[in-house]
């Protein structure tokens, strides 16, 4: 379904990705390990359009290259990016509303709407209010739902966990196993390295911008040692 | 009584022609982070177009403001198409050239392809009688003024808030990328913009011709330098600001023209602009200015 080939992800002059290739096929959750500073952020921008690359990168078979990052996101590419990105000046309501900018089906959008409300009981307390006023979790939880308002066909996960409290975290994780079980096509970037590789059907370890493994959950948990190593997060 | 009464209706109406110049240039900030110093002359074309219509197709003063705001919303959207787009994701101070530089071309193109000499454009005084109210008397034009800026700002606020697209531009002027992914065109979201700020422009036009009765090279400056000083006294980039700033700029400059005795009369600008620095001192970054965001919580 998507398709790196030899990817190379730019910020300026700086090469952050040097030459990666990732496969992620229909209802799989793939993982992308490692690192601070990995290029595991800097690969998803790439796909999102929001950083420049070289390097191929296909979805569904249209070639990317070229592409705005709007019509990427119109192709069904939708990113949950890194620092959540809310719009805090928007009620939660507008923001899960903006989320669904390119449907037209205002019945199947108000019907999504309700089924998050249900979901996260506490987006639906706070529906009138500035999202910025939510907590840190509540703002993650309502960054991946507006993502998913668009109904995209994968869906771009940046380190859901990060800065968050293990319950909360735990929540999360939770909902991405729903998503998961659900069907969703997942590309899931994270740190926490156990609680990713329970979800993750395939997984990626990178460090500073170059592939260092590959393979299914098994595989990497037992290269487990040496990714906790590189992570500096114990995971006993 | 009879001139105090007077004197707000003043204040309101110099407030509402700074208030809706202040929200064009506030609206494109916001979203563009560039402070559209050629909107002066989206007025200017708005006035050479009633010029244009009045001595081409027909003096009908209805055809002539449709005429005059179509033109503006045009020319604000053609402006960003041309001069602005080009530029857009490059730093902010080559927009701020890029603006100037258009500003200059266009006056330059005004004097000219017209004339540099003011043009006479005399039928929208019919907007300007003096009526007597309560004893009162006043003139029409102010109440028209004040008037329809009200509904023009009640309007936006209605676009903003439950449009789409008003959605989108409020998303806009906090991260714009955030409105890119989630598949918003930005092209889109800035033509309206330009077409909201333009529009606005227009508004400001008419009653800056049924005032002044004539159109010159020069003829949005003034107004676009009174409605910057609008914008910073309010916050820049914040659009309550920018509304509170225009109509706080006219009540300060009627209040100097009533306050300060006659042979101080040529000094009333610095007063003004001394009172906007002090107000400046206290709120350095304007009255309603945009919160910063300290931060993420993570």
């Amino acid at each position: 379904m998507l398709e790196l080939h030899n990817v190379r992800v730019y910020h300026g002059p700086i090469e952050a990705v040097h030459g990666l290739s990732v496969s992620v096929s229909e209802g799989q959750c793939v993982v992308l390990l490692g690192p601070n500073g990995a290029g595991k952020t800097s690969t998803l921008s790439a796909i999102a359009g929001v950083a420049s690359s070289r390097g191929q990168i296909t979805f569904n078979g249209h070639d990317l290259e070229g592409l705005s990052i709007e019509e990427r996101q119109r192709l069904g590419i939708a990113l949950a990016p890194e620092g959540r990105r809310i719009f805090s000046n928007l009620s939660v309501r507008e923001n899960l509303l903006i989320g669904a900018a390119t449907r037209t089906d205002r019945p199947g959008v108000a019907s999504d709407i309700d089924y998050w409300f249900s979901t996260f009981p506490v987006l639906h307390e706070r529906s009138d209010q500035a999202a910025g006023t939510l907590s840190g979790g509540e703002q993650q939880m309502l960054t991946i739902a507006r993502a998913l308002m668009s109904k995209p066909r994968i869906l771009l996960l940046d380190e859901p966990s990060l800065g968050l409290a293990p319950l909360i975290c735990k929540q999360i994780f939770a909902l991405i196993d729903s998503l998961k079980a659900q069907g969703m096509t997942i590309l899931l970037v994270e740190q926490n390295v156990r609680d990713a590789l329970q979800l993750a059907d395939y997984g990626y370890m990178l460090n500073s911008g170059n592939l260092m493994s590959e393979g299914d959950r098994e595989t990497l948990s037992r290269q487990g040692a040496s990714m906790s190593t590189l992570t500096g997060i114990n995971h006993t | 009584m009879d001139y105090a009464i007077q004197q707000v209706l003043n204040a309101l109406s110099f407030g509402a022609e700074y208030a809706l110049l202040a929200l064009g240039l506030a609206i494109v900030f916001s979203i563009m982070g560039l402070v559209n110093f050629a909107h002066g002359e989206i007025i200017a074309a708005g006035g050479y177009s009633m010029f244009a219509i009045t001595s081409l197709l027909t003096g009908n003063p209805f055809v002539v403001i449709v005429g005059a705001l179509l033109v503006a919303v045009l020319a604000s959207v053609l402006l960003e198409r041309v001069a602005f787009r080009p530029v857009r994701y490059a730093d902010a101070s080559t927009g701020l050239l890029t603006a100037f530089g258009v500003s200059m071309i266009l006056q330059n193109l005004f004097l000219l392809l017209v004339s540099p000499r003011p043009i006479a454009i005399t039928n929208l005084y019919f907007l300007n009688w003096p009526i007597e109210v309560a004893g009162v008397q006043i003139s029409t034009l102010q109440v028209f003024e004040t008037v329809t800026t009200a509904i023009a700002i009640c309007l936006l606020v209605v676009f903003l808030k439950k449009s789409s697209f008003g959605i989108a531009m409020r998303a806009a002027s906090l991260d714009f990328e955030m409105v890119r992914l989630m598949g918003i065109r930005a092209n889109r979201v800035v033509a309206v913009a330009f077409a909201v700020s333009g529009l606005l422009a227009g508004l400001a036009c008419i009653f800056i011709m049924a005032r002044r009765g004539s159109v010159d090279p020069t003829f949005g400056f003034n107004p676009v330098l009174k409605a910057f000083v609008a914008c910073v006294l309010g916050g820049f980039g914040s659009l309550p600001g920018a509304v509170l700033g225009g109509f706080l700029l006219g009540a300060i400059e009627v209040g100097m023209l009533v306050l300060l005795p006659q042979s101080y009369g040529g000094m009333k600008e610095a007063f003004v602009f001394g009172i906007v620095a002090l107000i400046l001192v206290w709120r350095p970054d304007g009255i309603l200015s945009p919160a910063v965001e300290k931060g993420d919580k993570l």
